[in-house]
């Protein structure tokens, strides 16, 4: 006679015990991955991290040897200040995008937000508010959109690819709808003033630009939200089986970027002292350029902020070496294109080399 | 070993989720209150361009529809283009407008074209995306007996169209090189550093603008020394602006071949905080001429490419469809081609010119 029917006051507490294990088992594992994730990051990968990073400072220094070498206005502390404010809208743009592109996902919809957070920042109403207003409205917006995003993705499962592309065409065209298809003027000069604000010498943009990518980079090695989102971007499912709530970690990615462009909205609103549906063009491209050339996997699971920081900057000063050498539009596309090549096989050489 | 949720928890979570609750709503509320546009105050926004005085050819007549389809408005300039077409047919009782909604697939201007011809309008007016991809459709609708007027962008074949009717880019290039070389004479510069920022240079028409420029500076022995190109976007204007200034640490004179892109050059020229140069603006955008008016910076004149051809082309389409001529000449029909002057609009003459300024 076996007891084919529990009690159930012992049903209960077997199947409390066998939570209690699960969760037990659950934390022991993701404290394993998360460890190992660190022990990876200092170990082998930071290695290769840096020295990925280190081509790239090659290539810098070598676009800034052509540049002295060409034109006797490169090597200015004026033109290297403009090369940095050039690079802090896109700068900003990029740590977002590096995030989720670490996250394995990618997000096509950056210059639409962008475009779509000036314009609301600017109509005549939210002006009429005053200038705190204005930023938190584009932050907003910003916030907004990408939570739209995250939530489309993690929780509707649908792929970033598609969700962000839709976002892309919808904000541009909400966007290009609430301006009239006007571009509309700041009257506000405290928000023209951030364009040429620069306390300590140093423009107020480049400083946003530094506080977000020093933000990024603490988020992402030094906290429990980075080591997830490496986890993640590595390998879903062992993620997910090591007890990481996937779906969270993943909307908070793209409402991360979403704020990066909510900020660099304000940036840019600032810098043209306008709002418009044409702002933040193609910048969806030149963000992952950044940041492939940064040296992280576009299939996700590794990469660094100073990295997409240095691929910025190596875009910023190509662009500006060609219009100090006075050269052609055309012209300048295809270096930029030879010069993305290139950046990659250096990096890939001196990846190898350090390897064996 | 029952576990049950703490009260205090449940309850600071319901606490939290209440206050994030209330604080994405109250977002949300200040969002919506956000959107609108419209002025709080009186507008001075510039009233679309219409004309109301051509003697007995405004009389109504046979009544008349026309097609109308240009580019999507994504520019201060296109858009004027397409209300300045629809206030100029609204002036007329005899005038049904057509417009199909604008885009920049020249697939689709072909097909929204052709839908035009199957709903048999007695007139149409195109502004190509591409003159050259919107050639045979043209021709199309011409062979089905519709009257083709062709605005601003041309038709690879004169086929295509009944009459043309357009800016002059090499003109407007010109009359800012005049410009340029007239205020560098009379300030005695021989040799003066000249910077141009052009719009998309690849378009035809910002060829032919640099081509008018250079070859007017080169009348007085004068050269653009540094030149970039935008992308008719305030964004693009400002960018490439702030490196111009770079490559040029002292400049006498810019060109700026377009007033949208225009109010990013100017911002970048406030930051890099220059003044020692004139400039010259394109096109001709309200905010440009105001600035010029009011003679504070370096926008000292501006060379036209009035969006007022828009308002143009649907009179002339109307006295096609009626079989009239233009009543200030000579002959029984409409000429077959029209080429507006670009006028120089300098702070003497810019009062004479507001009224045609468009909202960038």
């Amino acid at each position: 006679m076996s007891e084919s029917v529990e009690s159930p006051g012992r049903g209960d507490a077997r199947a409390h015990a066998a939570a209690e294990v699960r969760e037990q088992e659950q934390a022991r594992v993701e404290a394993q991955a998360a460890a190992a994730a660190a022990a990876g990051r200092r170990g082998r990968l930071a290695g290769v991290g840096e020295i990925r990073n280190i081509g790239l400072v090659v290539v810098l220094v070598v676009l800034a040897i052509i540049g002295t070498a060409t034109s006797e206005n490169f090597a200015t502390a004026d033109n290297l200040r403009n090369i940095l404010v050039s690079s802090s809208v896109i700068g900003v743009v990029t740590v977002g995008m590096t995030f989720v592109i670490i996250g394995g996902g990618i997000d096509l919809s950056v210059g639409a937000i962008v475009a779509l957070a000036s314009v609301w920042a600017t109509t005549v109403a939210t002006q009429s508010y005053g200038p705190a207003v204005m930023i938190v409205c584009a932050l907003l917006v910003g916030a907004g959109t990408g939570l739209v995003n995250g939530l489309l993705i993690a929780y509707g499962r649908l792929v970033p690819f598609i969700v962000t592309l839709a976002m892309l065409v919808s904000a541009r065209g909400l966007a290009a709808r609430m301006a009239d298809n006007r571009t509309q003027l700041v009257t506000e000069q405290r928000i023209k003033d951030i364009a040429t604000a620069d306390p300590l010498g140093i423009p107020l943009l480049v400083i946003v630009l530094a506080v977000v990518a020093v933000v990024g980079w603490v988020l992402l090695n030094r906290t429990t939200f980075g080591r997830r989102t490496i986890a993640i971007g590595g390998n879903t499912e062992a993620a997910r089986l090591a007890g990481i709530d996937v779906k969270r970690t993943t909307t908070l990615l793209y409402l991360l970027s979403g704020i990066c462009c909510g900020i660099a909205a304000v940036m840019i609103i600032a810098r043209t002292t306008t709002g418009s549906s044409t702002h933040g063009n193609l910048y969806e491209l030149d963000a992952i350029a950044a940041v492939i050339i940064g040296g992280t996997l576009l299939s996700g699971g590794r990469g660094t902020i100073v990295g997409s920081i240095l691929g910025v900057l190596v875009f910023t000063t190509i662009t500006n070496i060609f219009i100090l050498n006075n050269l052609a539009t055309e012209v300048q596309n295809i270096a930029k294109g030879l010069i993305i090549v290139a950046a990659v096989l250096l990096q890939r050489r001196t990846t190898r080399d350090a390897a064996t | 070993m029952n576990r049950t949720p703490e009260p205090s928890t449940a309850l600071t979570l319901g606490r939290r989720r209440l206050l994030f609750g209330a604080g994405a709503l109250g977002a949300g509320a200040l969002l919506t209150a956000c959107t609108s546009n419209d002025p709080e105050e009186e507008s001075n926004a510039p009233a679309a361009n219409v004309n109301t005085n051509a003697g007995d050819n405004d009389k109504p007549g046979q009544a008349v529809t026309i097609g109308f389809s240009a580019p999507a408005a994504d520019h201060g300039w296109i858009a004027a283009i397409t209300t300045n077409a629809k206030a100029q047919a609204d002036k007329y009782s005899d005038v049904t407008l057509k417009a199909v909604e604008g885009s920049n697939d020249v697939n689709q201007q072909i097909s929204q074209v052709e839908t035009l011809i199957s709903q048999k309008v007695d007139a149409l007016v195109i502004l190509p995306f591409d003159g050259q991809a919107l050639t045979e459709v043209g021709i199309k609708a011409m062979e089905a007996g519709i009257p083709v007027i062709n605005l601003d962008r041309v038709f690879a074949s004169p086929r295509g169209s009944r009459a043309w009717i357009g800016g002059d880019n090499y003109g407007m290039g010109a009359a800012a090189g005049r410009y340029v070389a007239e205020q560098m004479q009379a300030k005695g510069i021989t040799n003066p550093i000249i910077g141009e920022v052009q719009g998309i240079a690849n378009l035809p028409l910002t060829q032919e603008r640099t081509k008018g420029f250079n070859e007017a500076l080169a009348a007085a022995g004068m050269k653009v020394s540094n030149r970039v190109a935008a992308e008719f976007t305030v964004e693009t204007g400002q960018q490439v602006t702030a490196n111009l200034l770079q490559a040029a640490p002292k400049l006498d004179a810019l060109w700026n071949h377009d007033d949208d892109q225009g109010v990013g050059v100017l911002a970048a020229i406030d930051q890099a905080g220059r003044d020692e140069f004139i400039m010259v603006g394109g096109a001709g955008s309200r905010n440009a001429m105001e600035l010029i008016k009011a003679d504070s910076g370096v926008l000292k004149c501006t060379v036209t490419y009035p969006p007022s051809m828009a308002s143009s082309a649907i009179k002339l389409a109307r006295l096609v469809a009626q079989n009239k001529g233009m009543s200030d000449l000579v002959e029984n029909e409409i000429p077959a081609s029209i080429t507006l002057a670009s006028a120089t609009v300098t702070k003497e003459n810019v009062d004479q010119y507001l009224p045609l300024g468009f909202a960038s």
